[in-house]
Parts: structure tokens; sequence; C-alpha cells
């Protein structure tokens, strides 16, 4: 194990910072709300009653651990590294967006607010909000973009049918950093009794940490289960980038395992050179959404609509986290575009008898160049991180629009 | 202590009066640079006592509606931090007396450049910042390198600041404090007039700066009953949906646009001084 001072765990500072990155920007309507967030969260993760409680409904309620899978067919296509995946397209839900929701409502309990706010781009985090408030009994109100309420239909289904209020937001872009300011916009209105639940590791402090720790489940899992199968390491992680909770979840637990190679993929969507949503690759740092992180702007500051196949991934900031671990140069971040993310939702369903959500669809596009001419003794961990029932009338109608082009 | 700014003295001169002021919110660029230009011109006359110009951002995330909508409207006729700064510098070379404060997001002015921004805006006569998304919290940022430049940083306390928070909110606040009426986003609700006048006598328990309060003020009579209990009202919303109204259906000024805000401005000064009260210590 590596001491302390050498670390890349220990972040971030008291006050959110991974080294320019984080931050607590917000307004001051909002600050104290953010600062009594920090301090129950300090005292729920020193309180042995939280962490029982969680991962018992983690084991009974998410279904966890999810397996690490290995991806034969795949494996052969590829004909190089060995491939696993991390099925947290198996948890309930249907993503791992669960992990994290699990312990923000517990805290929303824990601090006795009864209505629950969350912003959502593809559903799959709003409706494992919805899920935990049906659950726990709380309000829950989910702010989704009106092009993501078009185009992510079943998951608006699912969170009404769980009793949540879905409200489409008609600003700006209409997709998952509209569903946030208009979130942010709520939040300071109702301060007294409304908890924020955010859905990725972004936003002001302790936001993108608490997230983080959440959903660094995948990664510890991830870890002893390879040691399991494998009495090793892997020699490389894979996982796709919007905000980018899924993929520090299976990472952070790595960061200090420098033999590991790992690659995070943000989604290039119709290219890097034409729109897309590819922060790290097209952005530079600014601030947004409580954090200063890489965005997509212009030369004057304001912020660019992002462009993806994916309603997860199209979001035109990515954590700070990330941003940190970017320039660092311990994680390595490549893209996908639409068309090389469809190709790879195909092969996956027909090669492997999995639908993949067109979130991890990116992960699984970088495969053909990590694995091949790779020996067998390479392992390869993919974070399936959602199932893809949700995107199947948007990949048909891409595919017929593709086919009469 | 930082230089005396325009700010300072036109709260001395506003004390000297014995009234409140009357603090005039508009969008730089809305709903284009030209007339934007023309209202700016026209706001001393018509009884705005400081003024403040929005920097448009695409994510003005604690606007309401009409502010958001303005924002959007000067971007799209190619409004920029620049072009604001700009516009700053015509309205100084005719005015000299009315403080101008800059009113906005912190991502164009981090993009722009912290000291080059600081700079061009204080050559261009701007006397203070209002940056919605940089809490104490984040002072070394823009505010401290802002109070070394003699620019004003000013300071917004909400509804949600309690008496142990307020201290850290006001120590690197200068000119005055724009107290937020209500908890919530610009141009919503309008807040009872009772708990502004609570909140404001809280806050002079723990500063001598004029405070402004603003939020959710529409029209004269609201104005006025602000003005009894704080030292200034602030109104933004409502002169924005002036503009909105006068536009044409492609959304471009027309022969009223001016006069649309002027007129409403004039009301609430009207408002505002018809609160007189006893002149300031």
């Amino acid at each position: 194990m590596n001491d302390r001072v050498n670390s890349l765990r220990t972040g971030p500072d008291e006050r959110g910072h991974f080294g320019i990155f984080g931050g607590r920007f917000v307004a001051e309507t909002l600050m104290p709300l953010v600062l009594d967030l920090e301090k129950a969260y300090e005292e729920a993760k020193k309180d042995p009653a939280f962490k029982k409680e969680m991962d018992y409904h983690l084991k009974h309620f998410v279904g966890r651990p999810s397996p690490l899978y290995f991806a034969e067919r795949l494996t052969e296509h590829f004909g190089g590294a060995k491939i696993y995946f991390k099925r947290e397209d198996l948890n309930h839900t249907g993503a791992h967006k669960v992990n994290n929701v699990l312990g923000q409502i517990m805290l929303a309990k824990r601090m006795k607010k009864p209505r629950v706010i969350a912003e959502t781009g593809a559903g799959m985090h709003g409706v494992a909000t919805a899920t935990l408030c049906a659950k726990f009994g709380l309000q829950c109100v989910v702010f989704m973009g009106a092009v993501d309420v078009a185009r992510q239909e079943p998951n608006v289904l699912r969170m009404r049918a769980l009793g949540a209020e879905v409200r489409p937001v008609e600003s700006g872009s209409k997709t998952l950093k509209d569903a946030m300011n208009e979130a942010l916009r709520d939040w300071v209105t109702n301060v007294h009794d409304t908890f924020y639940c955010i859905g990725t590791v972004a936003g002001p402090h302790p936001y993108p940490a608490m997230v983080r720790d959440f959903q660094c489940v995948i990664g510890d899992e991830t870890k002893s289960q390879i040691m399991e199968l494998e009495g090793r390491l892997p020699n490389a992680l894979v996982a796709c980038i919007g905000g980018g909770s899924n993929a520090m979840g299976l990472f952070h637990p790595f960061l200090d395992d420098r033999e590991v190679e790992i690659y995070g993929v943000e989604a290039a969507g119709h290219g890097l050179t034409k729109q897309h949503a590819a922060s790290l690759a097209g952005g530079r740092p600014g601030v947004l959404h409580g954090n200063r992180t890489y965005l997509l702007m212009n030369e004057d500051g304001q912020i660019e609509e992002a462009h993806s196949i994916s309603a997860g991934l199209d979001y035109p900031g990515i954590g700070p986290e990330h941003s940190w671990l970017h320039e660092i140069g311990r994680v390595k971040y490549l893209s996908a575009t639409d068309d090389e993310a469809l190709e790879a939702f195909q092969l996956c369903a027909r090669m492997e008898g999995i639908i993949p959500a067109l979130e991890p669809s990116h992960a699984l596009a970088k495969l053909g160049q990590l694995a091949r001419g790779k020996p067998k003794s390479h392992l390869i961990v993919v974070n399936m991180s959602g199932r893809g029932d949700k995107d199947l009338a948007s990949v048909a109608g891409y595919l017929n629009k593709k086919m009469s082009a | 202590m930082s230089a005396i700014t325009r700010i300072d003295t036109r709260y001395k001169e506003l004390g000297r009066e014995g009234r409140a002021g009357l603090v005039t919110f508009i969008t730089g660029g809305d709903p284009d640079y030209d007339t934007s230009l023309a209202i700016l011109k026209a706001l001393p006359k018509a009884g705005a006592d400081i003024i403040e110009v929005g920097v448009p951002f695409t994510d003005a995330m604690a606007d309401g509606p009409p502010i958001q909508a303005s924002s959007l409207r000067a971007l799209a006729a190619g409004q920029s931090l620049k072009k604001t700064i700009a516009m700053v510098r015509e309205f100084r070379a005719g005015d000299n007396a009315t403080p101008i404060v800059l009113m906005g997001y912190y991502n164009p002015i981090y993009i722009y450049g912290v000291d080059k921004f600081l700079k061009d805006a204080k050559e261009a006569g701007v006397d203070g910042l209002i940056v919605v998304d940089l809490p104490p919290e984040e002072d070394e940022e823009l505010c401290l390198p802002a109070m070394k430049a003699g620019i004003n940083f000013i300071r917004l306390a909400t509804p949600t600041t309690d008496d142990k928070r307020l201290p850290a909110v006001l120590k690197n606040t200068s000119g005055f404090v724009y107290y937020v009426s209500i908890a919530g986003v610009s141009g919503a609700a309008t807040p009872q007039t009772s708990n502004v006048i609570d909140a404001v006598a809280r806050i002079k328990k723990h500063t001598n700066l004029p405070i402004a309060v603003g939020f959710g003020l529409k029209t004269p009579e609201h104005a006025r009953s602000i003005a009894m209990g704080a030292d200034a009202a602030v109104v933004g919303s409502a002169l924005v949906e002036a503009v909105r109204t006068s536009l044409d259906e492609k959304g471009r000024a027309t022969g009223k646009t001016v006069n649309a805000v002027t007129d409403l401005v004039s009301a609430l000064a009207e408002g505002v001084r018809s609160a007189r009260r006893k002149a300031a210590e």
C-alpha cells in the first residue's frame, strides 16, 4: 500500500478542492445548506449505524454485490485481453445510480427533509431517486430537460409510476445542464424542507466527494471479486464519463494501485471537431454548477450545448476530480462517437446477450483499441453502468435515420 | 480600507437628502447594444441613483425567467463581457457621478482573466461587482483582488444567512450590502415588508454599510414600502420585463423600448422618494 502522503485518494481538501478544481461556487442562499449537508455527511460517515443500514439496503434492496462477469465471446471476438464486465446494470433500477441515491436519501431522512429534488438526463438517476423516495416515504420532484423527456419516455413513465413528479424543463438546451439549473432554482426557493439529490460527482463541495464515496462500492467489490477470480488486480479499467460517477466509483479504489491503467471515455457525439460532449478533450477549466472543472464554452465564457446520442452523457461539464486526474495524468481520457457507441451497443447485445445502455456503450466502443493485440493474461474490467431498455426507441430511430440517409 | 468609490459618495448624498435610493438593474446588451446603451444613459435622469448592469450568462442559475430571458436576448444580439465593459465606458463619457455595478456570474469573468477584467472594468468606470456564485468561501478568487483594485465587492445576504454566518458574509463586503428579500430566484415572489424591515435591522447590528433590498420588487408601492426600512430598493426583473413587452414580434427594439423602461423607473423613483426618512446619522 502507498502511504497517505503519496496517496491519490485523500482529496478533496477541506474547502472541496482537487488541485484547482472543485470548490463551492454557489449563491449565498444555498451556502448555509451546503455547509449543513457537509456537516451531516461527516457525522453520518462516522456513524457505524449509518453504514450498517446502508449495507443492509445495498444487499437486500439493490441486490449487491453485482457480479463481475467474464465476457467470453467478446474476449474471443477481439482476440486479445480477457474482458470482464462489472454488472451495475443488474442493480435494482438498472444502473449504478442507485448506489449514490440510497446514501443521499438516507441522509435526507437523517436531516429530516421531507422533500427531495433531483435533476436527470437519461432518467436513470431520476428513476433511482423516485424509487428510494417511494421506499423511504419522501416527496420527490425530478427536473428533466424537455428534450430528454421525449427521448427517454420509458423512464418518465417509471418515475411517475413510482409517485414522483417529473417537471419538464423548457429553458436553454432543454437537457441535463438546464435540468440542473432548474433544480438549483427550486432548491434556492425551498430551502427549509428540501434535499437536493445530485446524480453525479459534480456540484458544490461536498457533493463530488460524497457521491464518489457512495459509488466506491463498485470499485471495492471489483477489487475483491477479481482477486477471487484471478488472484490479482486487473491491468486496465474502462468506464464512460458524463459527469463521471460510475467511472469514479470504479476508479477511485484503484487510484493508488499505479500498475492498473485507467481509462475514462467521454462522448464525442458527431465528432470532436463537431458537436460533442467531451469536456476534457474539447473544453477548458471554468466555473459552473458550483464547481470549477473542464467545461465546453465559447471565448466569452458562455456555456455551449453538448451533444451525445446518450442523454446521460449529454452535459457540457465533468466532475472536478476527473479534471484533476486528467491534469495529473493518472487517468487517461479517450472519447467515442455516437456511431462507435451504437456499433458497440449492437455488438454487445448480439455477442453477450446483454443490452447495454448507450452510456456504457461508449466504454465498450474502446475495447477494440484496448484489448486487441494484448495477451490473454491482460485483464480489462469495463463498467457496465446501466442496462439499455430505455434506449431501444432512440437506437431504433437513429439506425432508421442512418439507413435512409 | 479601500478607496472611496462613487457608490460611497452616492450613499452619503442620499443620507444628506434623507431618503433611500433606487437601484435599477438592466441586462447589458438587451435587446441589443445600442438600445441598451440608450436605456443606460437615460436611467439617471429618470431617477436611478445606482445602476446595476447585468453581464449576460447562458446559465443564470439564481435568476427567474425574466432575467434568464433578457440574458439570452442579449447573448443572441452578440453581447459579451467585453462589450458590457465598453458600454460602461461609453456611459462614463457623459456621466461621472452615477455608480455602476456589474452583476452576473463568475465564469465570464474567470475566462476573461481576473486581473485583466479588474483593470479594464476600473478604467471603464465600474465601481462595484455583484457576482452571484462567489460566496465568502471563495473570496480569494475575485473579492480580495477587486478590493485591491479599488472596486467594491457587494455581497448578497439572504434569509438563510443567520447571525452566526453574517460576520463572514460582511467581512470583505464594501460599497453596500444587497439583502435578497426572499429565498428564491429573482423576479419571483414578493417579500413581506415586515420581514424585510426585521432583516435589515438584524443586519444593521453587524455593519455600518448601507443596505439595499431587492428580489421581487415590481411596483412603485413595493419600492416605497421597502424604502421606508432600507437604504435603497433594487428593481430588476420588472425593468427587463418592460424591455421585453416593448419589443416587436421578432424580438427587436421599437421606438417604445427606451421609454418603457424610463417611465417605470420614474414611477419607481417617485415611490422611493415619497418614503422620506429622517436623515441618516
